[in-house]
This record gives structure tokens, sequence and C-alpha cells, in this order.
């Protein structure tokens, strides 16, 4: 934040700067969708924050006889499944396996990719070579595909197992994405002249990489972030669709889908809740993504 | 709390011990291009003594900068140095690994320099503070504590308005000039032995300029440290520097004290260099005279002296024998050159 300097006859000793964080509102907030896209964001988190306050029914709560494969309306909003479950209920459920997938597995492979990225980077050479090799290799295989093969491996030798084999394999699925924007950033960082002034005041490489490069590479990993949270969400519904994922009876709104799929004409609402729920999320963060990326753009900065 | 360096009173002693601080010897660093070898620095020697300030003089591309780089071993991939000796208080420093802790306990804490452009000197996203502590915790060992108050009076000396209001800032908030002074205090935070300045004012404009050549030399006196300022500018050095370096494509072609190089310039490319400045003391109406031809590309040299191709004085020997080597003329003034130039000019 800016800190004005005024003395009391109202002279500034500092020219009066434009606050970054106001133009970052502006520019973030001009567009009506991103602006939306955030709302969806903020509701989705609540919702999956306090879902057992916002919940009707226990998304668990097999109901009574003939209550299975309600129609929306009446009592239960949105109908039931086969089950009998709120489908309500459980899709605000779903929201939560959704984020906690997305935010777990952006964090890990976050805290994988980036240094690999921003060690390839200052140290190039051999170093390079192997780790962005490594990485290509990585990212020859579609993301669904890599991450449906390890979770099947994961799933096999019984290692881990529920939620946390499709956190693990989609984290390992987009590590490349960070170590490349990462490795890429660094590049064009590294040639800074403060990176040598500092080199120049003996700090250590280490202190140097994680110091001064890693702050300066943020808004582009920002950015990607973002992103990848709603390639993310879509994976995550895409593998439980298939059927690997969150364990029964937990809810996953890939697993709604398909549950739905069957009753696709004469019971709609199962399949086009968690499917606009899929939807709207991804669109949102993608919204987001694009509103960080014009706001964080520095080619955009001194714009009012 | 221990003694801090420069807090004490100005001493207005002028009495220098001329006792030798540092050396390079016969100092040389190649790139390997797909080219072919660039000799930038080709085999240097200089000296600097304690509390001396001298000026390494030269065009663009002459090495000037890269020496400086060297003497740090901060010179990366494809440049590399091949040979020479950096004694620095009894030890050479190209001895050490490039990222050895006693080159980087030498780096900022007993060698410290300062760069070219104050725009990007600076690392945008962490405050001042954060940067001048980070030296001082680092080399020093000071609390956080202790060490904002020493970087809030370290900004006050170079000149920084209401310091402890400003040190919170981020760089962007500070203009060219006071980056430059913020460099200066961290550079000299860790009171090092010698400050080297590369190209310090030629960003700046020209009384920003004055100014910060003024504080840099009353800071490393008050900081009891030898300043080697590196410049294509002759009127940089000439107020400030007690002895001149001039280097062309590599090497060091005239050496002596900056009342020699510009009283009795011996070598071409001196008073090339000398010609082409306008100076106050002379008759008016006097032509610039610029040096003829381009500098040389440093790929492929001939084994000739470089500068034979522009220079006015050459002699058939020039073209036979070899570089010249350093000649001593009188007491501090050598020269690299076979011709006789005081005599031409009579």
């Amino acid at each position: 934040m800016v800190k004005k300097h005024t003395s009391d006859i109202g002279f500034s000793e500092a020219p009066v700067c434009v606050s970054e964080w106001r133009r970052f509102r502006r520019v973030f907030f001009e567009r009506k969708l991103v602006t939306f896209g955030l709302v969806v964001l903020v509701l989705m988190v609540i919702a999956a924050a306090f879902a057992p306050l916002l919940a009707p029914y226990d998304p668990y709560d097999l109901g009574d006889a003939g209550e299975s494969l309600l129609q929306p309306g009446g009592e239960h909003l949105l109908g039931t499944d086969l089950l009998g479950r709120d489908t309500l209920s459980r899709l605000i459920y779903g929201a939560r396996t959704a984020l906690m997938v997305g935010f777990i597995s952006v964090f890990i492979s976050g805290f994988i990719g980036v240094p690999l990225g921003i060690i390839a980077g200052y140290f190039g050479g051999v170093i390079n070579m192997v780790i962005m090799r490594a990485m290509d290799a990585l990212m020859c295989f579609p993301m669904l595909l890599l991450a449906l093969l390890l979770a099947a491996v994961l799933r096999e030798y019984d290692v881990i197992s529920g939620i946390w084999v499709v956190i693990i394999a989609l984290s390992i699925a987009i590590i490349p994405g960070y170590a490349r924007v990462t490795h890429g950033v660094t590049l064009s960082i590294k040639e800074n002249e403060y990176i040598m002034a500092q080199r120049a005041m003996g700090s250590s490489n280490m202190r140097v990489m994680f110091r001064h490069i890693l702050p300066n590479a943020f808004p582009p990993l920002i950015v990607l972030v973002t992103m990848q949270l709603g390639a993310l969400i879509l994976a995550e519904a895409g593998l439980s669709f298939l059927g690997i994922g969150i364990d029964p009876p937990g809810a996953a709104w890939g697993a709604m889908v398909w549950d739905g799929y069957r009753y696709l004409a004469n019971n709609p609402a199962l399949w086009l809740a968690p499917g606009i729920a899929i939807a709207l999320v991804v669109f949102a963060f993608n919204m987001v993504g694009d509103g960080l990326r014009d706001a964080l753009d520095p080619r955009l900065r001194g714009l009012l | 709390m221990p003694s801090i360096p420069g807090s004490e009173a100005y001493s207005s002693d002028k009495e220098k011990s001329m006792a030798e601080l540092f050396k390079v010897e016969n100092l040389k660093t190649q790139f390997h291009t797909e080219g072919g070898v660039v000799k930038a620095v080709d085999g240097i020697s200089y000296h600097i003594d304690e509390r001396e300030i001298i000026g390494l003089v030269g065009e663009s591309g002459c090495g000037k900068s890269v020496s400086q780089l060297s003497v740090m071993q901060l010179i990366s991939t494809p440049g590399e140095i091949v040979g020479g000796e950096v004694i620095f208080e009894g030890q050479d420093l190209l001895k050490y690994k490039t990222h050895g802790p006693e080159m980087r306990s030498v780096r900022g804490a007993k060698i410290a320099m300062i760069f070219q452009e104050p725009m990007t000197s600076l690392n945008p996203v962490l405050t001042i503070n954060q940067q001048l502590t980070e030296m001082l915790e680092l080399h020093l060992g000071m609390s956080k504590k202790v060490a904002r108050e020493r970087a809030i009076e370290l900004l006050g000396m170079v000149g920084i308005p209401s310091a402890h209001n400003r040190i919170d800032d981020y760089p962007h908030q500070f203009s060219g000039g006071m980056r430059q002074r913020v460099m200066i205090a961290m550079a000299l935070s860790c009171s090092p032995k010698i400050l080297i300045a590369d190209e310090p004012t030629t960003a700046l404009d020209v009384t920003t300029q004055a100014q910060l050549l003024e504080l840099m030399k009353d800071m490393v006196e008050r900081f009891k440290a030898s300043l080697v300022i590196v410049t294509h500018n002759l009127g940089v050095v000439a107020r400030y520097a007690q002895r001149i370096y001039i280097m062309y494509a590599g090497r060091i072609v005239e050496e002596g004290t900056t009342k020699d190089i510009f009283g009795k310039p011996r070598h071409p490319y001196t008073i090339g260099l000398l010609k082409c400045i306008p100076r106050l003391d002379e008759e008016e109406g006097r032509k610039l005279v610029p040096i003829k031809g381009l500098p040389p590309n440093l790929i492929n040299m001939p084994p000739t002296c470089a500068f034979l191709p522009r220079c006015s004085y050459k002699i058939k020997k020039c073209s036979r024998e070899p570089w010249p080597p350093l000649k001593n003329l009188h007491d501090q003034h050598y020269v690299s050159c076979y011709a006789n130039t005081q005599e031409r000019d009579k």
C-alpha cells in the first residue's frame, strides 16, 4: 500500500502514486463476467464450508421407501436419486469434494513444480536439461489419461485410497505446467540487474532463487493456479464419472452425472444439476483467471 | 552492540596509508561464443591502495565491466576466467569456489558493487527495508530490529529525507537518483574495503551525477574504503580518482596518476579520448576530434596492437611486433605503445 507523507500544509513529499491495488481492482472488476465468476466462486466456497448447515437433508440418508427418483419440486428441491438421497444436499457436499481436490492438488503440484522450474531456469545447463525433459515427457500424455493411469496404479498397489488417489494422480499430472511457467519466468527474471546485484552482495543461490526470483514469479503463477483449478475440477469430475475417485457413498459431481446418466430422459434434474454445477464452476474459474491475468499484466501498469 | 564503522564522527585526517589493499595480476576472461573465443579481458594487472579512488576508463565493450565482474567471480557461462590472480587480504580470490561460502563472504561484505542501472538494481517486490536489512543480517548477523535501525541510519547518511518513513517504501516509489543512493547505502552497509561502481552515473542526468559522485566520495572516505569508478567518461574520474587506468580491447594501455593522464597522456588512445571531450581550460574554437574507426571485434584479434588500425601515431615497428608491453615512463606512469607520441606532438 502506498503511504502518503503529507505534512500539515498539505505538501506531499513523495509523488502521489496510484495504488497498485486500486489499479488492480479497476481492471479486474471492469468485466462483468469476471465479477460474476468471482461471485460464483465465493458462493461455492461458502456452500462447501457450511455444507452441514446449508444442506436441507443428510446427503447419505437413503430416505424412506418411495422416495427414490423423485422429480424436482416439493420437499426435495432438486429431487432424489435412485437410493432416495436428496440431490441438492449431495450437490452441496459435492462442492466440498471438488474444492478439496482442486486446492490440495494445486498446492501439492505447485510445491513440487515451482522449485523444479526455478532450479532448472536458474542453473540452466545439464540440470535444466534433465528437469525440463522429464517435464516434457510427463506433458506428452493427456492430463486425464495420465491421471487415470496413475490412479489405476495407486489403486492397484493399495498405496492410498479414495479421494487421495485422485488428488495425488492429478497433482502429478499437472506438475509440468508449473515447472514450465516457472522456468520461463525465471529465465527472464534472472537476467535482471537486481539479481546480479544480489549475487554481488553475497547472497547464496538458494536465497536468490527463493527470496528474489520467486516473489517476482507470482503474478503468472497466480493466473496459472486459477486456470488450473477449473481444469482440475473438470478432471476430477471426469475421473469420478469414470468410476475412479471418491468412494461411495461420498458425493462427487462427476459420479452424480454418471448416476443420473441412466435416467437421461425421465429424470433430467439428476444429471443436469451436477452438470450445470461443473460447467458453472469451471467457467467461473476461467473468468477469474482471465481477469487476474489482465489485472496483473505489467503492460497495463500505469493505465488507470 | 558492536561498534559500527561510519557512525563515528567524520574523520578529517587526510593522511592515507599507501598500503596495497588489492592486486589483480594478469587476469584473463574469455567468452566462448559460436563465432569463436572472445578475449574480453586479456591479461590486465592493476592494484588498489587503501583508501584510494581509482578510475577504470574505456569505451563500451573494452572489458572494463567484465574485469570487475571477474574479480567478484560473477561471470557466468559462456564466460570463463581463464587465468590470473586476484589477491585480496593475502588470498587469491580466484581460488575460491564461485558459489562457495568463502567467496560469498567476500562479496558484499568485503568488496561491494554498484551497478549502472538504478531503475533495475533493486528488487521491485521487496521493500527497501527488506533489501537493506538482508545484507546486515546475512553478513553481520544483526537482529531484525538492530538491522532496521542501522538501515535507517544508512539511508539518512546517503541523503534520503525522512528515512524512517521511506524505509518501508518499494523501489518504484523512488526516483532514479534516490534509488542509486539506496544502492550506495546497501553497498556500504557492511562497510566493505572496496566499493566497485560500475558506471554508477551513466543512467542519471548530469546534475544528479555530480551529486552522486560527491556522495560516493564522501561515503568511501567516511567508511575508509577504496573506490573503483568504472566509466567511459573521463570527465567523471578527472575530479575524484587519484590514479586512472585506460583500457582498450581487453587490455590496459595506459596507467598513471590523474595528473599524468590528463597532463601528459602518452598512449594514442588516451590522447584521442582527451581530444574528443571539451575542456574549460583551453582556447576557444578548438574542434573536437573523434577517434576514427570502430573498436575492434574481440574475436580473432591480430597479435599486433589492437589500436593500430585507428592510430595516427603508428610507426613501422607497430605492424611487425606483437602488442607492446606496458613500459614504465616515470613513477607510476605506464604506457603500452612503441611510438613516442610525445615527440610527435611537438
